[in-house]
């Protein structure tokens, strides 16, 4: 789907890259055994090490490694078996050691790809260039007394992956889908939470602009602080527009690094080319390159769990779900194991309807996500047992299910207390048939010269029995009185 | 009582373990010395209490039975290492009230084998220098110093008040670390042992760093023995240090025999530098015929890319320090100048916070790793460093062990070649290569100059194999019975 911009003078296309910093979920940081966990008392978790102590060493932590290879696998991206930790240097007071320690010249995983999926349907490959493992910086916090920063060292050699794009994004809706895709199969591997409130998972867009059909790229800004879909979205159009519109006036964009402001919805420049940092990178002696066996990748790959794309063609030849339900359903890997469990021996299509209509609908209504429903899945698969077997219609059904969820309660019960059960005995229907063609002589006849009125009396014997009646039993017996 | 601080720290070990002497009659001995020699300057950090306190436990552990390898053995600390609870200043103005709250691996594995801590000694500051001139603290004077010469001479660097502790028979040992030399020719120059490990052997968690791929730990002390005692003691993998080596610890401190017969020792043809003052040369020679005498067959080698590592050493060793000393920003911990805003703190911070050496190396490091510059220097200088060790690799391939002069002269005097950084790096120009290659390496006095001050000769060996560099440096000490005791000390035996 292209997505252009149109300018005075013809049409621009955006020519995107994301560098995504994904907090490695692990017990400890990646080169001291404190804590991360979130939510601290400011410096609480903080080891001499990740304080930058003299006579201090970084010890890589073992498991880390395995999170970003196994990200790595979930990428379908090259592992490469030797990689080199460097020193980024520059002074900040919330970097300790003058230095992050992370990955430049040789990162822990090479070329990989990633499958984008558009609203039209489509689908689109995003070229992963590489992603290397890096340690956190501190907080500095800026507000808390009027006349000082304040450190927080919480987060200071907290484990990150960062993730860089090919250029490969086109449109401020591509760039969210990558996101989303990104995050769904973090969370799968269950290497990074994706918590972008959290700032967990952030990213840095890198935007240019050309002539639509050009070949060529354009200067790039690297638009930073992006920490939610929305803005990912808003600031990729206003830096795009913002360029064309510079090039347009006749101007050149200067390739510098800018800063969103989620409040004005505008990019700002943070620092010129000129003011850009020599970050003096050379390999951290302190620690020696790693050196991963085949072997140990390969147990990781063993390990893996099926992935969202896998799982997606799965449902669809599985269950003969659509390409758009299979995908609503796989996007989190919580919502297609509940939704698997309901499915099993059931009509899946069916089951899927319920989940994506009906559970969603009261999920979203309720601010809760999957593992905090209140219904499990076998106590779905129960109420569509019910409905299928003729003792809820449908519409009784979808009531059971709200009951079900503000209660908790099994579908049985709640028909059982409640009386739901649909009345199906001709016996006790017959009577509120009569009454109703009884009371309603006029419309009888109306009936008689459109038969399409039966509709009306159907209404009215559901509403005499509180919506409990078979709706066919009741159709088929108003037209064998009536005929 | 003097007597008991001439003691070697073997025959000190076998009085304490005969009952002879307890760990504190041989403390309070010490700690007496230090005070009458607190002329040298050898000490930053005094611990009495401390080092009386650990005495005391120590005797009690001997009469309960259990004893270390170095149980009352009083020590001294070169200030580089982390001390729990003790000042440590890496002789800098900039670690200005910094008491660590953790113990370096090297130290607390000395304490565990029962030593003694007498106190931290002087250094260069950060471990950058060649004299003992750097420090904050002000130098040192090498004991050695003739009587009727009015500026002292300097022991050597950087652990020149490890050295000068030492000789003067303030402890019966010390730790040095050492980068390009820094044990070494101190010890060269103070007529002691030093011993530099193969990088690796000694864990580098707590020690303030230098340049961490050439910084090792050592023993320091008046004979091999006492050295390989040491080792013994502070050698060991560490899981704290990503570049200890995982390897067992040879049982050095009882074995350290000086037999080398059938050993091929090797000795470098381009070590015989330009200008080499004859007696360094003679020294060499004889240090050479010591050995064949004692049985080894003695081969010439060649090493081709010695005069390369000067250079080498001077681009690698401020690149590592340039970002290891980045820490040192008045943030955390240490000396912390108030200024305008935030640039402007870290600038006086460090301004006056670091010496002129100090900001000379870590302005040299930043130059070699800036963009443009890394290629032509910093890249350059891994390449040489690579062939350097190439050139040791070959050379082991005919022979066990490499004889070459510690240092191209005796000790010099304070403020000699201080206007001069690179006559003053030239001190290192025999210790250089073997740092670089992280070979073992050791000095040992061999005689004396024209002028009465001691000589070294180096022995370095192949990687982990500290047996065979010992044994060297054993047969040389037997030959060449060094019994030279510093001026003013020769009188206090009694």
């Amino acid at each position: 789907m292209s997505w252009v911009i149109e300018g005075e003078t013809g049409k621009w296309e955006l020519v995107c890259g994301l560098e995504v910093h994904a907090q490695v979920i692990s017990n400890s940081k990646l080169f001291s055994g404190a804590s991360t966990r979130f939510g601290a008392p400011p410096n609480s978790q903080v080891s001499p090490i990740d304080a930058g102590m003299p006579g201090m060493l970084p010890v890589l932590n073992r498991f880390c490694v395995e999170q970003a290879v196994r990200t790595g696998l979930g990428l379908r991206a090259q592992i490469n078996l030797f990689s080199v930790f460097e020193r980024k240097n520059y002074f900040y007071p919330d970097l300790p050691n003058g230095y992050q320690i992370s990955q430049y010249q040789h990162p822990i995983v090479g070329r990989g790809s990633l499958t984008i999926e558009l609203a039209d349907g489509t689908t689109k490959e995003i070229g992963i260039t590489r992603l290397h493992l890096e340690m956190d910086a501190g907080k500095s916090l800026h507000d808390q007394l009027p006349d000082a920063t304040l450190i927080d060292l919480n987060r200071s050699g907290v484990a990150l992956m960062e993730i860089v794009s090919e250029p490969d994004i086109r449109s401020p809706e591509e760039a969210v889908a990558y996101m989303r895709k990104l995050r769904s199969i973090l969370r799968y591997l269950g290497t990074c939470d994706g918590d972008m409130e959290k700032g967990n998972l952030r990213c840095d867009a890198n935007v240019s602009v050309r002539r639509l059909g050009s070949r060529d790229f354009g200067t790039r800004c690297e638009v930073k602080n992006l920490n939610s879909m929305r803005f990912i979205a808003r600031a990729i159009e206003y830096e795009a527009r913002r360029q064309v519109d510079i090039l347009e006036s006749g101007g050149v964009v200067e390739q510098e690094t800018r800063l969103f402001d989620s409040v004005r919805g505008v990019t700002r420049s943070m620092r010129t080319k000129e003011e850009a940092h020599d970050y003096r990178y050379f390999p951290d002696p302190d620690l020696l390159p790693l050196e991963l066996e085949p072997a140990f990748v390969e147990r990781i790959r063993a390990s893996l769990p099926e992935l969202p794309d896998e799982k997606k063609a799965r449902f669809m030849a599985e269950y003969g779900l659509s390409a758009y339900d299979a995908s609503v359903l796989v996007a989190e890997r919580a919502t297609a194991d509940w939704f698997e469990e309901a499915a099993r021996g059931r009509d899946a299509k069916q089951v899927a309807n319920w989940v994506i209509t009906e559970l969603f609908g009261a999920l979203n209504r309720t601010g809760r996500d999957i593992d905090a429903c209140p219904i499990r899945p076998a106590q779905l698969g129960r109420l569509l047992d019910l409905l299928n077997d003729g003792t809820l219609s449908g519409r009784l059904a979808k009531d059971v299910f709200q009951i079900m969820f503000e209660s908790g309660e099994d579908p049985e019960t709640i028909v059982e207390k409640r009386g739901l059960r649909q009345v199906t005995d001709t016996a006790s229907l017959e009577p509120v048939v009569e009454r109703v063609i009884a009371e309603n002589p006029a419309q009888v006849e109306k009936y008689r010269k459109n038969p399409k009125v039966i509709g009306w009396f159907v209404g009215q014997v559901m509403r005499a029995t509180g919506g409990r009646a078979n709706p066919q039993l009741v159709q088929e017996l108003l037209e064998r009185r009536l005929r | 009582m003097n007597a008991l601080t001439h003691l070697t720290l073997a025959q000190a070990r076998r009085l304490l373990a005969a009952g002879e002497v307890s760990a504190v009659e041989l403390t309070e001995a010490h700690l007496r010395a230090i005070e009458r020699a607190r002329h040298l300057n050898a000490f930053i950090t005094e611990t009495p209490e401390r080092a009386l306190a650990m005495a005391r436990r120590s005797d009690q552990r001997r009469r309960q039975g259990s004893q270390g390898l170095l149980e009352g053995i009083p020590i001294a600390i070169k200030d580089l290492f982390c001390t729990e609870g003790i000042r440590t200043t890496a002789a800098s103005r900039i670690l200005d009230g910094f008491i660590p709250p953790y113990e370096s691996t090297v130290t607390r594995k000395l304490w565990e084998a029962g030593a003694v801590c007498l106190g931290k000694t002087n250094l260069d500051e950060f471990a950058m220098g060649s004299a003992n001139v750097t420090s904050a603290f002000g130098p040192v004077r090498n004991p050695w110093t003739p009587p009727e010469e009015p500026v002292a001479r300097v022991p050597g660097g950087s652990s020149g008040g490890s050295a000068a502790a030492v000789a003067a028979r303030l402890c019966l040992g010390a730790t040095g670390t050492d980068t390009g030399g820094s044990i070494r020719q101190p010890a060269s120059f103070c007529g002691i042992v030093g011993l530099k490990p193969t990088y690796g052997r000694c864990s580098r968690f707590g020690i303030v760093a230098f340049a961490s791929s050439l910084d090792q730990a050592g023993p320091m002390a008046r004979t091999v023995e006492d050295c390989a005692i040491m080792l013994q003691a502070m050698a060991g993998f560490d899981p704290l240090d990503s570049t200890s080596a995982d390897l067992p610890v040879p049982d050095w401190a009882g074995d350290a025999r000086g037999e080398v017969r059938g050993l091929r020792i090797g000795v470098p043809k381009e070590y015989r530098a330009d200008g080499m003052p004859d007696e360094i040369d003679r020294l060499w020679q004889q240090g050479a015929a010591w050995l064949a005498a004692a049985g080894a067959e003695i081969r010439e080698i060649s090493l081709p890319h010695t005069r390369y590592a000067l250079p080498t050493y001077y681009i690698v060793a401020p690149a590592e320090a340039s970002s290891n000393l980045a820490r040192y920003d008045g943030m955390r911990f240490g000396l912390r100048i108030e200024g305008e805003n935030l640039v402007d703190t870290y600038e006086r911070t460090r301004g006056e916070g670091f010496g002129r050496e100090v900001r000379r190396r870590i302005l040299i490091g930043t130059y070699v790793l800036s963009a443009g510059y890394y290629d032509a220097y910093y890249l350059k200088a891994l390449k040489v460093r690579r062939k350097i060790r190439e050139d040791f690799d070959r050379a082991f391939e005919h022979v066990d062990a490499i004889l070459t002069p510690t240092a191209p002269s005796a000790a010099f005097r304070i403020g000699e070649k201080m206007d001069d950084p690179v006559a003053m790096y030239l001190n290192d120009v025999f210790t250089v290569p073997a740092s670089l290659a992280g070979l073992p390496a050791l000095s040992v006095p061999a005689g004396l100059s024209a002028e009465g001050l001691p000589l070294g000769l180096q022995v370095i060996g192949r990687p982990f194999d500290e047996t065979t560099v010992l044994r060297v440096g054993r047969a040389i000490e037997e030959a060449a019975d060094f019994r030279h005791v510093p001026h003013g000390l020769a009188g206090s035996e009694a």
